[in-house]
């Protein structure tokens, strides 16, 4: 199945950044295709490099970009939500991309389904 | 930057929902559902935007935001209502929307019909509910 996603949150404060790494993972390793990931509203902070947990705890930015680059995933961060919060080429973190809502409705059509995250 | 990536939609309609359940100004939630409903228009889908629990204060007629010192983005819902009669009229164009106001969520505040800034629909729960179960695509905030 080709699986688009949405993730809706950022990476700490909810959990929802978690569940949909967890699922990408595990879709991809059932064989199913993830087309695209799309990061909205404060889940564009998901893509922030300047992002420094402690280092006992998980770095979702860094998980998300190794799952990106190994399985060439497309993560894309939409472009009016990661303005706002000051989510710019800059501080992009590796394996992501900035470009357009029109992305998320994209993906809409394209998969069989879309799998959003959030609360 | 990653390369830009496009998938071929040509030719497919969907079924999209926008599900608006939140106050407008306390989140960003309903600012941002906003935006992603009018990029959707320029790729002709349908569309129900629905507003349920305090989410049906987004589109309640004399926002005032001054106090609050918010954009005041209320008056934008009438381009949804021009997107959705643009796709009535058209009968070329394959597209057809809806702008639902769940009926106990509307009632429960003491709200009707002449409140919204909006003409909608007045659909109870359990309608709605079946109405969601036909969505290929449900988005929230």
């Amino acid at each position: 199945m080709k699986f688009g996603i949405l993730v809706n949150e950022g990476p700490f404060t909810h959990q929802a950044s978690d569940s949909a790494y967890h699922f990408v993972k595990a879709a991809i390793e059932k064989g199913h295709q993830v087309m695209r990931v799309f990061f909205y509203y404060d889940g564009v902070n998901n893509a922030n490099k300047l992002s420094a947990p402690q280092s006992d705890d998980r770095n979702l930015v860094k998980l998300w970009g190794e799952l990106a680059t190994e399985h060439n995933v497309d993560l894309v961060v939409c472009i009016a939500a990661a303005l706002r919060r000051g989510i710019v080429e800059d501080n992009l973190a590796d394996g992501f991309r900035i470009s357009g809502l029109g992305q998320l409705t994209e993906v809409g059509i394209a998969a069989d389904r879309l799998v959003v995250f959030g609360d | 930057m990653s390369e830009e990536i496009e998938f071929d939609t040509a030719g497919i309609t969907k079924k999209f929902m926008y599900v608006n359940r939140k106050a407008p100004y306390g989140t960003i939630y309903a600012l941002e559902v906003l935006e992603a409903v009018l990029i959707s228009a320029a790729f002709e889908q349908h569309a129900c935007i629905v507003f349920v629990d305090d989410g049906v204060y987004q589109i309640k007629k004399g926002q005032d935001t001054e106090a609050v010192n918010m954009k005041n983005f209320s008056k934008t819902y009438g381009i949804i209502e021009m997107e959705k009669e643009d796709a009535d009229e058209d009968e070329d164009m394959d597209m057809e929307w809806r702008i639902i106001v769940e009926k106990e969520s509307m009632e429960a505040r003491g709200l009707s019909p002449d409140d919204f800034v909006v003409a909608v629909e007045v659909i109870p729960s359990d309608e709605l509910a079946v109405i969601m179960a036909e969505q290929e695509i449900v988005i929230s905030g």
